[in-house]
């Protein structure tokens, strides 16, 4: 009995994806919850997954074209079962496929084909011509590199990136053995100095506030205004950051990404390494959130709005590319669902292409800290042997003192500028 | 077919059991109202708590049936031990628990008999030899007769009461303890409280033979039946059966039949489709503690007065017992994996001990 | 050091433990003027006399509590099953009395006793006398399961577990009560909750209890011959675990085998490999494979039975396909 793998209402807004990447080759065998596809929302990336158990046959839909929910763009069936009448019936949109978020179409394809034991090929009606499988390898498993829970937290603790080594495992399979041969030929990476905290697993962590954080609260609110705030500047160096653009653009439009989009992911990763200013203050304690929605400040004509990016350290910086620009987009035309302005854990300014070298921006309670980024510009530098001229970019981050204090915002911006000054280490 | 208080007979082979001395003890007689008006009114306040969500899960209430538990322990030494159902806190306060101890436990909290663990069916007081209130029925039995044996074992002269109701004959693990004690003589006073119902079952529709206590006959076992409303002729039965426990090492089963003025427990009606208001308005007549009193008020061994200021008394205390139970804190939470095991273990040591 | 068999490794612990402390009595059926339908009791009636080596009728559900009852007012019974297969019978008295009582009084009844008898399949008895109930009791707070493997292990445990002042289940092996080992001639208790490293190599861990410690024990001496040396974690106890003893291993050779007599779901195996992968997981360099039984009631013919039962070939295959060597 084949599966139909329809494009699913993967949000509950979501009326067409577009199929980003096909997570399984034709012929694959596929289980019953295995990842078949990513799929782009309105909203975000998500997984399609398999209905159904059997061999994954055909693929209705090429990477990046985009179908409306309900459209059947696969087919899961024995090795052997005739499928013809399926293919012939895609483009149809299966008739039980209500918008619904959780309605799974089942419904028998109702497109006046061919009867379903015909033997004939027969042309696909009003889908689009399948396309051919693509090549076996890495796009095979998704990208995803397999490997051993062991050889993963060896690599890590070795510097190794994984992707670059060959596994011996079943199915290719990195395993501990792979990971010790190809640690003796590559020079170890210097270790990452992540700092590591313990978290709840949950969402966010309510920390009580002390005596000493209830006294500086108190003494700084009657000193400056309800939001006791002072600001921190610095200027980052951005050669680095123009050297990597150029590389990427080099490879094609694909992989086009803006400082903007750098800052963002050096933000988001900065911030899941300094807790305290991904923080909120709720007045009787302060909320350190475990995961990282950044808020990006957009003007529009009605004024500022600011959509959320979220779990922002958790994408690859072509999603936050895509993403941003996804949101400015819809921002200007006022069609952000509230869900994604809403719920940031940290906010980003940006009035570089304004001009502006620097500026401090307002924190938006209860947030913590807001950075405030100027234009690059380009600067004369002393350098060993000389002058040089470096690209600069001068950031100012305010800080809430009640819940931040000078050396904790201060760190913040150092890990932060380790992190732009050598953009490689964002997509280690 | 409800069963008249005529119908409460000695059979052929059994030894009849009635209530033909009654005492005129007058302090004895005070006690024994004592302990049962302290049954009935600290059961009323749990209904109440119960009604308050003071008093969770199952609650069975023994109201109507205080004759049997006052009457039986009247009897028993300290050292003499007893264990019982789920219906459990009648007999509690009868062998001496403390209305505190028991309303907390009751209530779920940390100064109950069992630090708020047992709640309403699961009663136990070491100090007292009351080894607790059992809720799977018939489970319980099995340990009685063990308790018979480990008293046998250590050549002691105590006696093991074991309390069931009479739907309890029914099931395997009555049969298999009873055998084994008949067996091996063993120094267990079985009593069967006959309140007529498990739960919503009449014991006509759910015993082959209706007079229980002839089950006894199966295990070459001294059996014997009598009135439960009447705490007199309790005390007699009792009596006897204990005797023979404890110069002998015989065990005995004792019916007692009496009546539940309650639902089975606090979620269930107390009359319906089961058994009618009549048959209880009929019952109640034959309530234990209206019976003691008549008593008493005829041999002029208590005066109302002397009810009165009783009946005052036992109501400050189970006040205090809701106070006291209403104050007491609930268990910590480390509590929650605590007493799941000990962490001892033996050193040798006499089994005379 | 003497070579005794298993049966006479547990008469031996009994006696020693009857000698040491007059609480200690043993009921059951057959135990004594019978000698013990497996001879674990043979002799004991006589140095003991009928009190304290008791005969039961066939009534397991009732001599299960008079034990519990025996053991609430101070004595320490050890209640033998003719096999755990019977003791079914008695389920509830484990379950409902002697695991619960200590919670349930608010720790008043602690019970110091031991049901013990043999447990999991023998040879050809089919499908109502050959099961293996360690995960059924293990699944039970309240209690100790105990499962030796080997006569040295059987008398120490044993001991142990008389000796211990909560309910302890005891599971001894049928096919194991004729196998001889070294025990020691001088007195000695092995601690509950204890596993023991019965072989030691660095490729692979068979985490095994019961019974089948000796099948592991079998699988890794053959594994030498083709240079593949494991570890063999015998549990010993399933409750408490010693889940210290299995993350030690497994973080040394980074795979694990786990091996058990009884069914597949919900075994005990299940809860090993969830206390790996709890713990262990950056450890692990390939994924955990269980041997277990077939998951069917145990057939009759040889044939069958052989295939449903876990052993020393089932157990290498497992080892290699985690070592990715097949």
């Amino acid at each position: 009995m084949a599966t139909k793998v329809f494009m699913e209402a993967l949000s509950p807004t979501m009326e067409e994806g577009r199929l980003v990447k096909w997570l399984k080759n034709e012929g694959d065998a596929v289980k019953n919850g295995d990842s078949l596809a990513e799929v782009e929302t309105d909203k975000a990336i998500m997984e399609l997954v398999a209905r159904g158990e059997g061999i994954l046959r055909k693929r209705l839909v090429a990477e990046n074209e985009t179908r409306p929910v309900g459209q059947l763009v696969g087919i899961i069936a024995a090795a052997d079962e005739n499928i013809d009448a399926l293919i012939a019936g895609a483009g149809a949109p299966a008739p039980a496929a209500a918008p619904a978020a959780s309605a799974v179409p089942t419904a028998p394809a109702a497109a006046p084909s061919a009867p379903a034991t015909t033997a004939t090929p027969v042309v696909a009606a009003a889908g689009p011509a399948p396309t051919s499988p693509a090549p076996q390898g890495d796009a095979g498993n998704g990208g995803h590199v397999r490997s051993s829970p062991l050889a993963r937290r060896l690599a890590s603790e070795r510097g190794l990136n994984l992707s670059g080594v060959q596994g011996s495992g079943p199915g290719g399979r990195i395993i501990k053995r792979d990971v010790e041969s190809a640690a003796t030929q590559t020079p170890a990476a210097a270790p990452t100095p992540a700092k590591v905290r313990v978290s709840s697993g949950a969402d966010f962590d309510d920390v009580p506030l002390t005596q000493i954080r209830k006294t500086i609260a108190k003494r700084l609110s009657e000193s400056i205004g309800p939001i006791p705030t002072f600001y921190l500047t610095a200027e980052f160096d951005l050669s680095r950051a123009t050297e990597m653009r150029a590389a990427m653009l080099e490879m094609g439009d694909a992989f086009k990404v803006s400082v903007n989009d750098i800052v963002i992911k050096a933000v988001a990763t900065a911030l899941s390494q300094h807790p305290e200013v991904n923080a909120h203050w709720l007045g009787d304690k302060i909320r350190l959130h475990n995961r990282v929605h950044i808020g990006v400040a957009v003007a529009t004509d009605d004024g500022l709005i600011v959509p959320v990016i979220t779990d922002a350290d958790q994408k690859r910086m072509s999603e936050i590319s895509a993403e941003t620009r996804s949101l400015a987009k819809r921002a200007r035309e006022r069609k952000l669902a509230p869900e994604e302005y809403t719920g940031a854990t940290f906010t980003i300014s940006n009035l570089g292409m304004f001009g502006i070298d620097h500026f401090t921006a307002i924190i938006n309670p209860p947030e913590v800290a807001i950075l405030a980024i100027g234009a690059s510009h380009d600067v004369v530098v002393s350098t060993k042997d000389g002058f040089a001229v470096k690209q600069h970019m001068s950031v100012t981050m305010s800080c809430d003192h009640r819940a931040v204090d000078g050396a904790v915002g201060a760190a913040f911006l150092q890990t932060l500028r380790r992190l732009i000054e050598n953009p490689l280490m964002l997509v280690f | 077919m409800a069963k008249k208080k005529s119908d409460v007979q000695s059979a052929p082979g059994a030894a009849a059991a009635q209530s033909e001395q009654k005492p005129s003890d007058a302090d004895l007689n005070r006690d024994l109202l004592h302990s049962m008006l302290l049954q009935r009114r600290f059961e009323e306040r749990c209904a109440e708590a119960y009604a308050l969500g003071k008093v969770g899960g199952f609650c069975h209430l023994y109201i109507g049936q205080e004759a049997v538990s006052t009457g039986a322990m009247s009897l028993l030494r300290p050292d003499d031990y007893i264990i019982t159902t789920y219906r459990d806190h009648g007999q509690a306060l009868a062998r001496g628990m403390k209305p505190r101890n028991v309303m907390a436990e009751l209530f779920g909290r940390i100064d109950g008999c069992a630090h708020g663990k047992g709640g309403s069916m699961h009663m136990f007081d070491k100090s007292l030899n009351f080894l607790g209130g059992h809720g799977i029925v018939g489970a319980h039995v099995p340990l009685g007769t063990g308790v018979g044996f480990a008293i046998k074992y250590r050549g002691g002269d105590q006696v093991c009461v074991c309390f069931m109701g009479e739907s309890v004959v029914n099931t395997g693990a009555f049969h298999e303890a009873l055998n084994m004690a008949g067996l091996w003589k063993l120094p267990v006073v079985y009593v069967i409280e006959n309140n007529r119902y498990g739960m919503g079952t009449a014991l006509e529709r759910a015993s082959a033979i209706h007079d229980i206590f002839e089950r006894g006959a199966a295990y070459n076992m001294p059996r014997a039946v009598c009135d439960g409303q009447d705490v007199f002729a309790v005390r007699t039965a009792m009596a006897e059966a204990i005797e023979r426990a404890r110069k002998d090492s015989v065990p005995t089963l004792l019916e007692i039949r009496t009546y539940r003025f309650m639902g089975h427990s606090m979620s269930d009606a107390v009359s319906g489709t089961y058994r009618s208001k009549a048959e209880l308005d009929e019952y109640i007549k034959r309530d234990p503690i209206v019976l003691l009193r008549q008593h008493m008020q005829e041999h002029g061994q208590i005066s109302d007065e002397d009810i009165q200021k009783m009946d005052e008394e036992i109501k400050a205390v189970v006040q205090d017992a809701w106070d006291f139970a209403d104050a007491s804190p609930e268990p910590p939470l480390e509590a929650l994996f605590e007493d799941v095991l000990v962490d001892t273990t033996s050193d040798a040591m006499p089994a005379g001990t | 050091m003497a070579i005794i068999t298993y049966r006479e490794a547990l008469g031996q612990a009994l006696r020693e433990e009857m000698r040491r402390d007059d609480r200690v009595f043993l009921m059951g059926e057959e135990v004594a003027v019978y000698q013990g339908a497996y001879k674990v009791s043979k002799g004991l009636l006589e140095e003991f006399g009928e009190m304290r080596v008791v005969d039961t009728p066939i009534t397991e559900l009732g001599f299960a509590g008079v034990g519990v009852g025996a053991a609430m007012v101070g004595l320490r019974p050890v209640i033998e099953f003719m096999t755990w297969n019977f003791a079914v019978l008695a389920l509830d008295q484990v379950l409902n009395a002697a695991a619960k009582l200590l919670y349930m009084s608010g720790g008043q009844f602690n019970i110091p006793m031991v049901f013990r008898g043999p447990n999991g399949a023998a040879l050809q008895l089919s499908a109502q006398h050959s099961q293996a109930f360690e995960s059924w009791l293990a699944h039970i707070p309240g209690l100790k399961v105990v499962t030796p493997g080997t006569p040295y292990d059987a008398k120490g445990l044993l001991k142990a577990a008389i000796r211990d002042d909560n309910p302890v289940c005891f599971l001894e092996g049928e096919m194991l009560y004729n196998i001889k080992g070294e025990v020691p001639d001088e007195e000695y208790v092995i601690p509950l909750g204890k596993a023991d490293l019965k072989r030691e190599g660095e490729h692979c861990s068979i985490i095994t209890n019961g019974k089948m410690a000796l099948v592991a024990m079998q699988a890794a001496d053959q594994m030498k011959k083709d240079g593949i040396n494991v570890d063999v974690v015998d549990l010993r106890t399933v409750r408490p675990m010693d889940t210290e003893a299995i993350y030690a291993s497994v973080r040394k050779t980074n795979r694990a085998v786990v091996l058990e007599e009884g069914w597949e779901i919900c075994g005990i195996g299940t809860q090993v490999v969830d206390y790996i992968q709890r713990n262990c997981f950056d450890d692990l360099d390939a994924p955990i494979i269980r041997v277990h039984q077939a998951d069917v009631p145990m057939p009759y013919a040889k044939n069958l039975e052989r295939a449903a039962k876990p052993d020393v070939a089932k157990t290498i295959a497992a080892v290699r396909k985690v070592m990715y060597l097949d």
